[in-house]
């Protein structure tokens, strides 16, 4: 069995690797050199250096902007996601009847589109703003609430069902030895079921966190950036940057690669610091 | 071991997620936005397929059609491909850089063609160029031609005559005139509209004008077409005798004279609407256009182009003969002289990079387009374009009542307002001038403010457009 997987693995990673390198490694090592350069299209670009990189923080204010609203947006979401998420599957892991129909409930949003999403909540924040004759745009603070409701609506049912998985998997002489222990709720919540569901915490933390982080189609159809950009996160900056401005391809590209180191060292020092805390179980 | 194991899966998985981030969003390949109008999805005759970029999604159905007749007759194979509606740069740039890139696509006027100038072949050799009417009217530069106009279109405020006839049948009515062609200034229109308002209820209206839109991707009418009046007025002034777009294009800085007149003209769009000044930020052109249709206000602000939108709306009241033109006046001094805003930012440019072939067939649909019989059918039919071409006779000017008006108004003793924003020096400047306008709606700015917005803008703007070319 080992033998023949290890023959034929080769031949069974190809495909995937193969798309992999394709779709996602060629397009990220041209988009690096792409940053670098000045080009209306892909294919014909002429090396400018960094001159991009200074264009960022020179041309406006926009990226820093954009930066600051994505930080506030996603401590925000990445807290009220996760929190929710765990009190629900706390809840539906309790004997509540019905579970399986809740469960299902609150994972469906998951399935719908960011765009559609995105609108649909945009009709019905306006029509809940509009009784006090204000919409979404009307200030910043109601566009970022509106992307933080809307955030928590879709990823909390994904996030509860990792976090289920994670309650199930706890032995269940675990809770009843520190209940014959005498150890109250709160104490068994906190030394018992926190720390073995810490697996679950760390892969939680990591995709609300990335997802927060690069959010764009929500963003896009929701407000896309209304007020005057206020509310525009480090990605629809990017995009408009590309599309927006004739002669600014290279500088959206050279924001894109900040972008990703940014993201990328948020993600790991995250996922250090979560790994740590994980128990043998 | 098995921890090591974990932990290596997870950061090659982190490290998969997060490629993929930087390719979805910087790769430039992103075309899920293009509504495919293609007849037929893959050519036979490679060599000589041409492909069109359309911009114009309100007559993508026709431009089907065209390509099925001209296969018909010529055996050339064409593929129509549509960018949904305000996204015309972003398909352009990903579709020009594919090997099948489009042969024939289009520009927006001289700051278009500063950023497509690599990829425009010189036209003024070609045989559409000899019968465009007005040669003054291209994009051109030195001797070459770069970009032919191919409709001209105009825009006012439209009203629903039946409405103010109505109106001035009303026994109170406190205007002195009696019908709504004898509006000729900023004052009799606010007269007659405050008057309006006032009398809602009796005409069976909500509001005069339809929702001033100013949702993302929406607001062209004020952040464009509007400010395209007080810019052009100023502009005149620093053109002197020369030409108003040119002295626009080369003004670093705008002092934004005219802002006073601008805010007349808003000021009384926004207080005499069917929606409440705080929710503009939710209403889109589609949304407007429906209120007019619908009669739920008289008058709206656009151009030639929206009878079709008009005339499709479910249960729309308006009819033909009932739509009218009238030109905005802003409170200018001898504006019962001015008429509607006329220009062109509709320019048809061949793809520089294409085989020659290529280029040669775009070029012979374009002028079977517009000066063969069955062409011409199209263009002032179902199209219903206004061809700055000479060969179109009187007789085949196209038949939509808009249209009609636009063409009434360009033969009346008054003066056409050029389209002056294709001045203007990018989008940015128009989305900083749009994003100002919203929060004055809303409140949250004063005209003071817009106003600088406009002035700074217009000067950071203009500085990077020359940095970048």
């Amino acid at each position: 069995m080992q033998k023949s997987l290890k023959k034929y693995f080769p031949l069974f990673v190809l495909p995937t690797l193969a798309a992999f390198i394709i779709a996602f490694l060629l397009p990220f090592l041209m988009g690096c050199y792409l940053s670098f350069t000045r080009f209306t299209t892909v294919s014909d670009a002429r090396w400018v250096g960094l001159l991009n990189y200074r264009e960022i923080f020179i041309s406006s204010q926009d990226f820093l902007n954009a930066l600051w609203f994505t930080v506030r947006f996603t401590a925000v979401s990445v807290i009220s996601i996760n929190l929710f998420a765990f009190l629900l599957a706390l809840l539906l892991t309790g004997g509540v009847p019905g579970t399986n129909l809740f469960r299902t409930v609150f994972f469906m949003p998951n399935l719908i589109g960011g765009i559609v999403l995105g609108y649909i909540w945009q009709l019905i924040l306006n029509g809940a703003l509009y009784p006090f004759g204000a919409t979404l745009t009307s200030n910043a603070r109601y566009g970022f609430w509106g992307l933080v409701i809307l955030m928590n609506w879709q990823l909390t049912g994904y996030m509860m069902i990792i976090y289920i998985a994670g309650l199930q998997n706890i032995p269940e002489e675990l809770r009843e030895a520190a209940a014959i222990d005498g150890a109250t709720g709160l104490q068994r919540l906190t030394k018992i079921t926190l720390p073995m569901v810490m697996p679950s915490i760390t892969i939680c933390t990591f995709l609300t966190l990335t997802n927060s982080f690069k959010l764009f189609d929500q963003n896009l159809a929701l407000t896309s950036g209304a007020p005057s950009r206020q509310t525009a996160m480090l990605a629809l900056d990017i995009y408009n940057t590309f599309y927006g401005k004739p002669g600014f391809e290279g500088v959206g590209q050279a924001k894109a690669v900040l972008f990703f180191l940014m993201v990328g060292l948020i993600a790991f020092v995250q996922l250090a610091i979560t790994r740590k805390r994980e128990v043998e179980g | 071991m098995s921890i090591l194991k974990g932990r290596i899966q997870s950061a090659l998985l982190s490290a998969i997620f997060l490629c993929g981030l930087l390719s979805s969003c910087g790769g430039g390949t992103k075309d899920s936005s293009s509504s495919s109008a293609a007849s037929g999805a893959s050519g036979t005759a490679k060599g000589t397929e041409i492909y069109y970029l359309n911009f114009k999604p309100e007559i993508a159905g026709v431009y089907e059609e065209i390509a099925r007749e001209y296969e018909t007759q010529t055996g050339t194979k064409l593929r129509v491909v549509t960018a949904a509606s305000g996204t015309y740069e972003q398909t352009l740039k990903s579709e020009i850089a594919k090997a099948d890139a489009p042969t024939i696509f289009q520009i927006n006027g001289p700051v278009g063609y500063a950023a497509w100038k690599d990829y425009c072949l010189d036209l003024s050799s070609s045989e559409l160029y000899s019968h465009l009417t007005d040669k003054a009217l291209a994009v051109s530069e030195g001797e070459g031609v770069y970009g032919i106009p191919y409709v001209v279109e105009g825009y006012g405020i439209i009203y629903n005559n039946a409405i103010m006839e109505q109106y001035f049948a009303l026994p109170d009515k406190a205007v002195s005139f009696a019908s709504a062609r004898e509006v000729d200034s900023f004052e009799k229109l606010r007269a007659l509209v405050e008057d309006m308002t006032a009398k809602k209820e009796q005409l069976g209206i909500e509001g005069v004008f339809a929702s001033t839109s100013m949702s993302a991707g929406n607001q062209w009418r004020w952040q464009t077409h509007l400010a395209n009046l007080p810019l052009y007025y100023e502009l005149l002034e620093k053109a002197g005798e020369g030409d108003v777009i040119r002295a626009g294009l080369s003004a670093q800085e705008i002092d934004f004279t005219y802002a006073e007149n601008f805010k007349n003209i808003l000021d009384l769009y926004l207080q005499n609407s069917v929606t409440a000044p705080g929710l503009l930020g939710g209403k889109s052109v589609a949304d407007s256009m429906a209120e007019f249709a619908l009669g739920r206000c008289a008058m709206v602000q656009n151009g030639n182009w929206a009878w079709s939108e008009i005339s499709d709306v479910d249960g729309n009241t308006v009819l033909a003969e009932d739509i009218r033109f009238m030109p905005i006046y802003t409170g200018m001094p001898e504006e019962e002289k001015q008429g509607l805003c006329i220009g062109t930012e509709n320019y048809l440019a061949v793809n520089a990079r294409v085989s020659p072939e290529k280029q040669t067939a775009s070029l012979n649909f374009l002028n079977w387009l517009f000066t063969s019989d069955k062409g011409k059918s199209y263009v002032s039919g179902p199209l219903g374009f206004i061809a700055p071409f000479d060969t179109f006779s009187d007789s085949e000017k196209p038949a939509d009542p808009l249209a009609r008006e636009v063409l009434d108004w360009m033969e009346k003793d008054t003066r056409s307002v050029i389209w002056t924003f294709a001045a203007f020096p990018s989008e940015d400047f128009k989305n900083d001038f749009g994003d100002a306008l919203l929060e004055y709606a809303q409140g949250s700015k004063s005209f003071d403010e817009v106003k600088e917005t406009v002035v700074r803008s217009w000067k950071s703007e203009r500085e990077k457009a020359g940095a970048a070319g």
